[in-house]
């Protein structure tokens, strides 16, 4: 039971005319600071939506301008400044890099976390890898973009290939915490079920243990790729960017949607920019899908408790 | 411990195939897609002058070459490089695709030096140890190969103001900062009839490393003690007021956005945006609209060096503009790969004969018969090896 | 058989758990290993990212001694890399995103723990993890073409004319300074500030928010007293970690800031941060420049690294007790 459930005594904190356990009104002060109180809140909570509203209407209505069938099957055209065109390059680079990040990420995030949740109760080695994961989850995105720079594009030039490692790195530690904690939430019943018919622990874990906690990792995984789809950052570095669709993996820059927005918000052309509102619609569109996804996911788990 | 019922829940399982199965009909369907198709740009070339010999050149674009080219630099000619592309991988060799990013001239030198791109763009030549460098790292010789010419413009955004006229003195006193409002006397005396707000001046600048600003300095240390005394020339320059850009895109982006600005742009970017520009006050005492013809009244009786590197600001010339610059294509004499040595070759040859109405079209000016043939001399010692 | 029992099996039956086919009793340590494997793999390649980037950035280090860090002088076709002032603007940014996010999010959070109606507890903590989920370049796209024009230049002008005798509000103004970048950072680490908040403020017991009512308290004087002392650490906790994420924030901050490599004393003036200089000038940059960006990423990991841990023993330390 939260507090949340916990109905509040009878108006708790009202006047005129409720009379409190000591059997009189509280000061006209002190009933005035506590509406005031309660209205800094109700604005508090207005100057943080009103933003957000303003950002997705914003989007949606100069994004919905361009947005067309065009728009979502055409590459780039070769102008800024002429109309037409979309961000299929763009569009098609994200979702090549995410998914190779994913690919990269995915099991050796969920193989380290099986390690925390399955053999790191009072291990050294694991409260030092969780520390670490935590300190990784805020590493500023440009430092990965760089180290990758520095490490790599140096010697195989740009490309989705190297785009793709610095997105990993930074969906990496986002997937190891979270599917170790839905791994945590596997009741031990099952598990000590597990291992009475005689299963191995290696066994347990693959046939019991991840299956069960499947829910919860995927909703990890999905914001983990919410989050890759958006940075824009790490591929400044990495990708550098393109005109055309680039299916090779190493050595030929790529565009990603983020890349083809930030493009858009310095350019000076009207056309560039509308292509930039799509683009950054399709984006959100995109991102929130994933989001949106990962919470209902989660909450349905949860539900059937 | 609370007792959870699992369920493999129907949406998880189909989160899961769906994404394999886009990722898998990526990597399969993408295999066989082919480069961009540029449905929007018609094309103005026909297939004959794909096989006629450049001036001096061989014919290089008359077979069928195949090569996917990157080039870096320069934000100053990418919108006339970026239309080349699209036009070249058109309607000349469809087996050439061309992807050129505008990441500043700086960009350029180092991208070319390291030699992450096939060729670079700069509209500051390299200097002697930046030359020195790149051919030590890659073992072959550097050519600058000069394509257009541009005017650098003083774009601004002032309501009610649709002629500026300024000369030396007041525009570098906008950029030291020494004149912060619009209706100051050095301004007012050059525009009896205008009517200049009392507001303040917003200069923007760049932030990246700029051959546009290497052309603007140049011009204004030239024609200014103060300047050279105070912040001198350079592609990076310490700005005494004013916010940055990211490239002539962000700059011309930045002055859009806000009234009371000014900034420099190429022409280009100034005509597209529909920026207003200030009319300048040239070494002959004329004051010249930046303009095509103004630009190419420049180039005129300039000395030009065996190397093809050379400044053109302050120019003499009644009708010149004067700010105005060449910008250059940086290519090695030797490239590792023949296809793309080729198809580089083709491109440029292509680009400085039957691009040029291109060029105009965008307001750069083409070079004069001179500076072409040399250029296109140069282009010929591309090859493959 | 006796492999089986030996490894604690039972003796009868089969099923489809049991078996010991192929790797026999090797199959657990193996599995433990390679599990332990996967795991180290996050502290391998976060030592090499250290390693390699503070490898890469050393040169600059020796080349500039401590003028690195407190010299204001950037000039790199001069050689001369001084960051003082990019670290001027991250902390200046940040501070003034955690100034302006701490009393919204702890608004936003004690509004939905504490004084919302039923209904609209969900939708709003939903809709303001959604402000979570948008892109960095998304924010930096609508700030520059919706929130400047309609906000930051509105506001830098207002506080140029009516404050501008305090030196933190001198100066004509464009709107991309400091405060322009602060503005939007507080608004995308507000999610992050009020979701870490909330949870904190659901731990405090009820018994003592009952004892603060039966002694006749109104709901704001239960909060001040009660809820927000117990809460106070485990806030601190989460401003920090709001403040981790403002320091480390690139794109939005890019193209708001202003892009000018100087230090100035007033924010609404243009200024430039670490992560922006990175991503503005890495493209272009030569060698002995390329190396001064590293060391500026380097420094500003370091600094990120200092606030997320000190953030993450705060908060240990308070779910300890």
């Amino acid at each position: 039971m939260s507090a949340a459930d916990v109905p509040v005594p009878a108006e708790a904190g009202r006047t005129s005319g409720e009379v409190s356990v000591l059997g009189r009104r509280p000061a006209r002060r002190r009933v005035w600071t506590d509406r005031l109180a309660t209205a800094g809140l109700v604005a508090a909570v207005i100057m943080v939506l009103v933003p957000l509203g303003l950002i997705l209407f914003t989007i949606a209505r100069r994004g919905l301008a361009t947005i067309s069938w065009e728009f979502l099957t055409q590459p780039m055209p070769y102008s800024l400044r002429k109309e037409g065109g979309g961000l299929l390059n763009s569009a098609l680079g994200t979702f090549l890099m995410v998914g190779l990040a994913t690919v990269f990420s995915v099991p050796l995030g969920v193989l380290a976390a099986v390690y925390l949740a399955e053999y790191g109760k009072k291990n050294t080695l694991a409260g030092v890898i969780r520390f670490f994961t935590d300190v990784m989850t805020g590493v500023p995105s440009v430092f990965v973009g760089l180290f990758i720079y520095t490490a790599l594009v140096a010697q195989i030039g740009f490309g989705a290939l190297v785009g793709a490692i610095a997105l990993s790195i930074i969906m990496l530690p986002i997937i190891v915490r979270s599917s170790e904690e839905m791994l945590r939430l596997v009741p031990s019943e099952l598990k000590d079920a597990s291992y009475a018919l005689g299963a191995a622990k290696w066994q347990t874990v693959s046939k019991v243990v991840l299956p069960s906690a499947l829910p919860g990792i995927t909703t990890g995984v999905l914001l983990a790729v919410a989050r890759a789809a958006g940075e824009t950052a790490p591929l400044i570095l990495t990708a550098l960017g393109s005109f055309k669709i680039v299916t090779t993996l190493v050595g030929e820059p790529i565009s990603a949607l983020p890349l083809a927005i930030l493009s858009g918000a310095r350019n000076p052309f009207a056309a560039g920019q509308a292509r930039a509102w799509a683009g950054a619609l399709e984006l959100l569109v995109i991102v929130l899908v994933f989001t949106i996804l990962a919470r209902v996911i989660a909450s349905r788990s949860r539900i059937s408790s | 411990m609370r007792h959870v019922r699992v369920r493999r829940t129907p949406a998880t399982v189909a989160t899961i195939a769906v994404m394999v199965a886009l990722f898998g009909l990526l990597l399969v369907g993408c295999g066989g897609v082919k480069t961009a198709d540029d449905a929007t740009t018609a094309p103005t070339t026909t297939a004959g002058d794909a096989t006629t010999s450049a001036t001096g050149g061989s014919d290089t674009t008359g077979g069928a070459l195949q090569a996917a080219l990157n080039g870096a630099g320069a934000t100053f000619p990418e919108p006339l490089y970026v239309e080349w592309a699209g036009e070249f991988g058109a309607s000349v060799q469809p087996g050439v695709s061309v992807n050129y990013q505008g990441i500043g001239s700086g960009g350029g030198i180092q991208q070319f030096t390291a030699g992450t791109v096939d060729f670079g763009a700069s509209d500051a030549p390299m200097k002697d140890n930046e030359i020195a460098a790149a051919e030590d790292k890659s073992g072959a010789k550097v050519l600058h190969i000069p394509t257009v010419m541009g005017a650098v413009v003083a774009a601004y955004n002032l309501d009610g103001v649709t002629e500026l006229k300024l000369d030396s003195d007041a525009l570098a006193a906008i950029f030291l900062g020494t004149v912060t409002k619009w209706n100051d006397p050095k301004i007012a005396v050059l525009n009896p009839g205008a009517t200049l707000p009392d507001s303040a001046i917003q200069v923007v600048h760049r932030s990246d490393s700029s051959g546009t600003t290497n052309i603007f300095t140049g011009y204004l240390t030239r024609v200014s003690p103060e300047w050279a005394a105070k912040v001198g020339k350079g592609k990076d320059v310490k700005w005494p007021v004013g916010v940055g850009g990211q490239g002539n895109n962000g700059v011309a982006a930045l002055i859009q956005q806000q009234k009371g600005s000014v900034g420099y742009v190429e022409l280009s970017y100034a005509l597209e945006s529909k920026l207003s520009m200030a009319t300048l006050k040239n070494k002959a005492g004329n004051f010249v609209v930046p303009s095509l013809e103004s630009t190419a009244a420049a180039a005129t009786g300039v000395d030009i060096p065996a190397d093809l590197r050379f400044s053109l600001s302050d120019s003499p010339g009644a009708q010149a503009y004067p700010i105005v610059g060449a910008t250059w294509i940086l290519a090695y004499e030797t490239m590792k790969d023949p296809a793309k040595a080729d198809a580089l070759k083709a491109f440029l040859n292509w680009a400085l004969t039957d691009g040029t109405s291109v060029a105009q079209e965008l307001n750069y000016a083409p070079l004069g018969d001179d500076l072409q043939a040399r250029a296109l001399a140069k282009i010929d010692m591309i090859h493959g090896g | 058989m006796a492999g089986r029992l030996a490894t604690g099996g039972p003796a009868l039956g089969a099923g489809p758990l049991l078996g010991r086919r192929g790797l026999g009793r090797n199959a657990d340590p193996l599995f433990a290993l390679l599990t332990a494997a996967a795991g180290s793999t996050v502290l391998v390649i976060l030592g090499f990212m250290i390693l390699t980037t503070t490898m890469t950035a050393l040169p600059a280090f020796q080349s500039q001694g401590i003028s690195f860090i407190t010299s204001t002088d950037w000039d790199p076709s001069a050689g001369r890399f001084g960051i003082l002032a990019f670290i001027y603007g991250t902390l200046v940014t940040s501070a003034i995103a955690v100034i302006l996010a701490v009393p919204l999010s702890l608004g936003v959070a004690l509004y939905v723990t504490e004084a919302a109606p039923r209904r609209l507890r969900s939708p709003i903590t939903y809709l303001v993890d959604l402000l979570a989920a948008v892109p960095s370049v998304i924010y930096g796209l609508w700030g520059v073409f919706v929130f400047l024009p309609l906000f930051l230049q509105p506001a830098s002008a207002f506080l140029g004319r009516f404050l501008g005798f305090v030196p933190i509000f001198a100066g004509p103004s464009s709107g991309l300074s400091y405060f322009g970048a602060g503005v939007v950072l507080a608004i995308m680490i507000v999610p992050i500030i009020t979701a870490l908040a909330r949870e904190i403020l659901l731990t405090v017991p009820t018994e003592d928010k009952y004892a603060a009512y039966a002694l006749g308290a109104t709901r704001w004087e239960m909060i001040r007293g009660v809820v927000l002392p117990r809460s106070r650490v485990g806030i601190v906790g989460a401003i920090m970690l709001g403040l981790g994420r403002a320091l480390g924030e690139t794109i939005a901050v890019a193209l708001l800031i202003g892009a000018r490599p100087q230090i100035s004393a007033s924010i609404v003036q243009p200024g430039y941060s670490m992560a922006a200089v990175i991503a503005n000038q890495f493209q272009e940059a030569t060698e002995p420049h390329i190396r001064a960006l590293v060391g500026v990423g380097v420094v500003l990991f370091g600094i990120t690294i200092l606030v997320n841990v000190g953030a993450r023993l705060i908060v240990m330390r308070m779910e300890r007790s």
